[in-house]
């Protein structure tokens, strides 16, 4: 079976002993970095790209797709032990984690949660190694309007899925593709929206607007409430799940990977929002619902499995069309250019290695994760209780380093300040930055298939209807923009983003 | 106005969708078949400030929430810690830049205390001189030019 080669040069690739210390750097990175509140993976791996430019491309790739999953891990210790989610997608795992915790079954909680992910990580796995594949040799077949339809879908995708209300993340979306366009026009010559700033020629760098409005922005919005940090417990013992635990997280593991993985490779907010639904379904259907939000184990463990599988599932997309679906996707894209390898759909067939490499990693990094989680879950309990206060000028100064190093630039400062003050200010007004940042990458990107497809067509814009691949794209885009307007599904939307901890 | 955060969002989106259209009108449009630099930003900027308007608008009819109060110490020194950073970094060199950064925006934090603080800085500063410039070989001096380097 080619499957069975494939993954046999996968393995062979990331095997090799440089190969595993980047999977393990990785993945730990990850689980520091999920453990810590208020330091996402999209700040660190934007902080990290510069770092890779020394790496070989395989490892540089496996690291830092190491650091997503891993902070899904991470993310949910933080959400037992002290009730604050270290990671946006473990949000809804504080809500029975924590009451499981205060119960004493902290380690049961944790145990439940790894066991979760790591099988939700494995499914994942083998689903990226079985439809990457046959979706980028459809891929293959695409011309521009279809990729321009693709990226209308995505973006239409990822206003629907995004939270908060609807009329600003289109805002968000339109406002990222102008400001996407800034810098030196590919067919004209000419500099838009310039003003005369030589730095400003090449456009703005994807990393100093993430780092602004992720790293920056936050930290500013983390000082507006610092509470202080009480770790509940300091000592972890009786990680085993009693038979009983057993029997009642088999069936929500399995739901939740099954939601997570088919959220994650939705364009918009990746694993966030696969946890969100996986959380309410089990409350909607399980046996024991009055339970939840009082210590429910299947609480704890159908998020869980959700936000990791949505991670893996999420570089579907990004590996098979070199389409990023959300914003660490953008980063990974933007890796893989610094290392030279265009994305998109013929990375399969020409660097195969590296591709299967890249799969057959996440699954060696998951076995990593369950031990860096279960066994020496004593280091991460230690580390959470660094308190923000010491932490955050840290994260600052690698912010600082890091976006000066891309184009050894004092601009790329200014800039990223700047977008650190406008990130705060629209979450401040209740807008979400992460439609607007995929808007910001698509933005060159689809005017440029715009162009190039009615360029084929003569001027005639009925080419995204008569071409069989882009009618589709587009008609799924309207059914999701009009399934949003029927007042089902909206209080669905709106139910679902609800499950706040208190 | 009955939802401010709709009345503000919205007059940003204008303000932006503005700026577009007015400095795009330089660009030339071209046709549908052969697209001026100006064509793509027209639309966007006027599809943006559609979308303001609409968001003005609704913030007369719809109740919302009030915006909250804005973090002033925290936005102000975080930064302008970032853009001090970037003006002095390359004249007074890391080992000068990085603790000024530091300091200036741990002074943010409600718990600050000078201790600590300056613990951080020293070991920050060294271990980002080690890494990042011995290390990486990003090319900022340890001691920059205004100390006659």
């Amino acid at each position: 079976m080619e499957l069975i080669g494939n993954l046999a040069l996968g393995l062979s690739t990331a095997i090799t002993p440089i190969n595993l210390l980047y999977c393990l750097i990785g993945v730990f990175l990850g689980t520091l970095i999920g453990v810590l509140p208020g330091l996402g993976p999209t700040a660190t791996i934007a902080m990290l790209l510069p770092v890779t430019f020394v790496l070989p491309p395989v490892s540089a790739l496996i690291m830092l797709a190491g650091i997503y999953y891993g902070s899904q891990y991470g993310g949910s210790t933080t959400s037992i032990l002290i009730n604050l989610p270290g990671e946006a997608a473990s949000v809804v795992t504080t809500l029975d984690g924590y009451q499981m915790a205060l119960q004493g079954r902290a380690g049961v909680a944790l145990a439940t949660a790894a066991i979760g992910s790591f099988f939700a990580g494995t499914v994942a796995t083998l689903l990226l190694a079985l439809f990457a594949p046959p979706l980028a040799e459809m891929a293959l077949k695409f011309g521009p309007a279809d990729y321009f339809s693709l990226m209308v879908l995505g973006l239409v995708a990822s206003i629907v899925l995004a939270q908060g209300s609807l009329l600003h993340a289109l805002g968000m979306v339109v406002l990222g593709l102008l400001l996407g366009l800034i810098g030196t026009d590919v067919n004209s010559g000419m500099q838009r929206y310039t003003f005369d700033i030589p730095q400003l020629a090449d456009g703005i760098g994807f990393v100093v607007v993430a780092m602004g409005m992720f790293g920056l922005a936050e930290i500013i919005r983390n000082l507006e409430q610092e509470g202080d940090r009480a770790v509940l417990v300091k000592k972890i013992t009786n990680l085993m799940p009693t038979k009983e635990d057993w029997k009642r997280m088999v069936a929500p593991i399995l739901r939740g990977t099954a939601i997570g993985s088919a959220v994650g490779i939705l364009p918009g907010s990746g694993s966030i929002l696969g946890a969100f639904a996986a959380y309410s379904l089990e409350k909607k259907i399980s046996k024991h619902s009055a339970e939840f939000g009082k210590g429910a184990i299947e609480g704890v463990a159908a998020p869980e499995a959700a936000n990791n599988a949505g991670a893996q599932t999420s570089f579907i997309p990004m590996l098979t069309l070199g389409i990023p679906s959300n914003p660490v996707m953008a980063l990974m894209v933007g890796a893989m250019i610094i290392q030279g390898i265009q994305p998109g759909p013929s990375v399969i067939k020409e660097q195969p290695a590296l591709f299967w490499g890249i799969v057959v990693s996440m699954w060696i990094g998951n076995l990593f994760l369950i031990i860096l989680n279960l066994p020496l879950i004593g280091i991460w309990v230690r580390i959470i209780m660094v308190p923000y206060r010491l932490l955050y000028p840290a994260i600052l100064a690698f912010c600082g380093i890091g976006v000066f190093s891309l184009n050894n630039s004092e601009f790329d400062i200014y800039l990223m300040g700047l977008f650190g003050l406008l990130g705060y200010l629209f979450v401040k007004l209740g807008c979400e930055p992460a439609p607007m940042l995929l808007a910001f990458i698509l933005g060159r990107l689809m005017e440029e298939y715009l162009r190039r497809a009615l360029l084929i067509s003569r001027g005639d814009p009925t080419v995204f209807i008569t071409r069989p691949i882009s009618a589709t794209l587009l008609a799924l885009a309207v059914l999701a923009m009009c399934s949003v307007l029927i007042p089902a599904f909206y209080k669905t939307r709106e139910e679902a983003f609800r499950e706040e901890p208190t | 106005m009955r939802n401010p955060k709709d009345f503000w969002t919205g007059v940003i989106y204008v303000a932006f969708g503005l700026t577009a259209v007015i400095i795009a009108r330089d660009y030339g449009m071209g046709t549908t078949l052969k697209m001026g630099p100006g064509y793509f930003p027209t639309v966007l900027g006027s599809l943006l400030i559609l979308i303001g308007i609409v968001s003005v608008a609704r913030s007369f009819i719809q109740a919302g929430t009030p915006i909250g109060k804005f973090a002033v110490k925290g936005v102000f020194l975080v930064v302008v810690s970032t853009l001090v950073f970037g003006l002095i970094v390359r004249g007074a060199g890391l080992a000068v830049a990085l603790p000024v950064f530091v300091i200036m925006s741990a002074y943010a934090s409600v718990h600050f205390r000078w201790g600590p603080t300056l613990a951080v800085a020293a070991g920050l500063t060294a271990f980002c001189i080690l890494v990042f410039l011995k290390g990486l070989g990003v090319p900022l001096p340890i001691l920059g030019s205004w100390f006659g380097r």
